[in-house]
């Protein structure tokens, strides 16, 4: 761990609620009511200074709306994030690295001023002879060549968009980047290259990392701890380490058990039934209830709290 | 009946080329596929290796200006790259089944499941009645584990869920008792849970009616617990074909061995993953030789001069020149 005693990002009660509603005129005919969609519910996390925090789950857990919560793309309805002060004593600043290389890129502009936008925006250098330095020594960060920025997007291949994404969100010398799933959208030996490449940008530039992802192996090979989510909270949390040796909640044995692995395959296995119900009418009590193999008649009623475990780790189980 | 050891697909030197105005390119060069009655054979590759494109090729939905521009596909033995589009159509659906990767495209909203369902058995089955026909689409249902499939008969694809909707397509495939289905990028589209659900029922459909599988994804740990057999493509040509466990666990080509290596393990961290540096020519600019020859580690002179064909290796069979007199 290369975490210090104090925390980068402290995230406190975050709510954030999505007027779903249809159009006034549909409500008016139809009778319809007004609905929400509470997309994230009442969650905590620390992550340490140098460290890397995962947030994992299934589609619609709410990982990516913490993710843009957090960069200040979504305004919280309730709670907030507090970040420690960094180098200037300004708060720290973040950057997000996106999942699809293809859609965050600009394919009329050329990469040199895509990687050069957030030094004129933020009028971080005097002139363009030094944005065009800083240009080409952040193309050389993240493994490419001072030649490359006078290319356009769609002359690379999706890992190399997405090192050229890492140079853009660099450019501010943010000391925090969100990335939400930086790598789903890669095939795996390139997406090797991703994460080799953002663990020496941690070492190299003492980065902290808010990582989304719904890989399980890659989160593990990623992060110092691990936040599971379902819909909407964070179910279980721990260390890396203790998350995989022991997990505490059934919701991460499932995930756990349910990822195909190269290494140890269970051909097998039995089907495990169920689905993620809408997250628009979340059962009542403990949301994993209907599909967990523990339920009591508690569960149904009684929403359980996180509770703090002897090795560390935060469960809401009332069975844990 | 199929008489023993006459494979359901066989594709003898498939080659699929794409003409533009810049010249030729070929998308499939030299592909050599078999699959047993009741084996799923896994085809990975990373994205535009070719095997999409494969699966497309035997279905004959290839893209036009793409054709088929060499080799032969047979099914049980009948040679069906030549058939015309009508006798096409006939083979698809009724002797090959199909299942794409995202359910919601491959469904039309328009009409109920049991609309879709009674069209394709109906299409494929001759002097059945109304009663036989919803009969059957409802056991499809329930055969493929959606519950209440009674009632679920009358529901329009919106009102399934991801998972749900992938099962329909695969009672979809299922409806005329195929005897191979291609299942292009099954489960890509749904999260993990629901993953595991749709390749057991794979394999459990796969053993009960004896039907072949090629199950083409890129993704090798769902190969690892579904496929029987793996054939790895590069650059639109097979470079390793063998039983799943060798080649997974002792790969013979050097690029199945990268792609292994750089899979983060679910067991254990490392501190830096194996990663193999590059990416995959485009089809306009593949190297002479072996199309691996930039990337690989072990390249030699010859790998650069000569294009290695497939030859038996440790495990099943490689197309690498260290298999066959050496790369010197």
């Amino acid at each position: 761990m290369t975490a210090t005693q104090t925390d980068a990002l402290e995230v406190v009660n975050l709510d954030r609620v999505f007027d779903v509603s249809a159009p006034f005129l549909n409500r008016l005919l139809y009778r319809q009511g007004r609905s929400y969609l509470h997309a994230v519910n009442d969650v905590s996390f620390e992550v340490p200074r140098g460290g890397c925090l995962s947030l994992v789950g299934e589609s619609g857990c709410g990982k990516s709306t913490v993710a843009k919560l957090v960069t200040g793309l979504y305004l919280p309805s309730g709670g907030e994030c507090r970040f420690a002060p960094g180098k200037a004593g300004a708060p720290l600043s973040a950057q997000m690295i996106f999942q699809d290389p293809y859609a965050s890129l600009n394919p009329r502009w050329r990469v040199k001023n895509i990687i050069a936008e957030p030094l004129r925006e933020l009028k971080l250098r005097r002139n363009d002879a030094e944005i065009q330095d800083r240009v080409g020594e952040l193309l050389g960060i993240v493994g490419l060549n001072v030649a490359d920025g006078d290319k356009f997007p769609h002359e690379f291949s999706g890992g190399q968009r997405q090192r050229i994404s890492i140079a853009r969100a660099l450019a501010s010398e943010p000391e925090f980047l969100v990335c939400d799933e930086p790598t789903s959208a890669l095939d795996v030996s390139v997406q090797a290259q991703i994460l080799n490449l953002m663990r020496r940008l941690q070492d190299e530039l003492g980065l902290t990392y808010l990582f989304i992802s719904h890989d399980l192996s890659v989160v593990r090979h990623m992060s110092d701890r691990i936040a599971v989510m379902y819909l909407g909270r964070i179910v279980e949390q721990a260390d890396t380490e203790v998350l995989f040796a022991d997990p505490k909640h059934p919701y991460t044995r499932l995930l756990l058990e349910t990822i195909p692995d190269v290494n140890d395959p269970n051909r097998n296995r039995e089907i495990v039934a169920g689905e993620v119900p809408s997250p628009l009418a979340p059962p009542s009590g403990c949301t994993f209830h209907p599909r967990c193999p523990l339920a009591q008649d508690r569960c149904g009623s009684e929403r359980p709290q996180l509770r703090q475990m002897p090795d560390g780790a935060c469960v809401a189980c009332h069975f844990a | 009946m199929l008489d023993a050891g006459q494979p359901c697909l066989e594709v003898r030197n498939l080659v699929v080329e794409f003409p533009n105005r810049h010249g030729t390119l070929t998308a499939l060069n030299d592909v050599s596929l078999t699959i047993q009655p009741g084996e799923i054979l896994g085809v990975v590759g990373e994205s535009g290796a070719g095997k999409s494109m494969t699966g497309a090729a035997i279905l004959g939905l290839l893209e036009r200006p793409g054709h088929i521009a060499g080799g032969e596909i047979l099914l049980t033995g009948r040679r069906i790259d030549s058939l015309g589009d009508r006798e096409m159509e006939q083979v698809r659906g009724r002797e090959i089944g199909a299942i794409f990767q995202d359910p919601l495209t491959s469904l039309n909203p328009l009409f109920t499941v049991g609309a879709q369902l009674s069209e394709t058995i109906r299409q494929h089955g001759q002097g059945i009645t109304r009663a036989q026909t919803r009969a059957r689409a409802i056991e499809l249902l329930r055969e493929v584990g959606i519950p209440g499939p009674a009632e679920r008969i009358d529901h329009y694809p919106h009102q399934f869920s991801g998972g749900m909707r992938q099962r329909v397509v695969i009672a979809l495939a299922l409806a005329a008792n195929p005897r191979l289905i291609i299942a292009d990028e099954p489960t890509t589209a749904l999260d993990v849970s629901i993953q595991a659900q749709i390749t057991g029922l794979l394999r459990r459909l796969c053993k009960d009616h004896g039907t072949a599988v090629m199950l083409v994804t890129h993704d090798m740990g769902v190969i690892a617990e579904t496929a029987d057999r793996v054939a790895v493509m590069y650059a639109g040509r097979v470079v390793e074909v063998g039983p799943v466990e060798q080649v997974l666990k002792t790969p013979a080509h050097p690029y199945t061995r990268g792609l292994m290596a750089s899979i983060p393990a679910l067991g254990a961290r490392v501190e830096k993953l194996h990663q193999i540096d590059g990416s995959m020519p485009r089809l306009n600019a593949i190297p002479v030789g072996c199309a691996f020859n930039p990337r690989c580690k072990s390249a030699g002179p010859r790998c650069y001069r000569e294009r290695p064909d497939l030859v038996p290796s440790s495990a099943g069979e490689a197309a690498c020149w260290l298999y066959e007199g050496g790369v010197e």
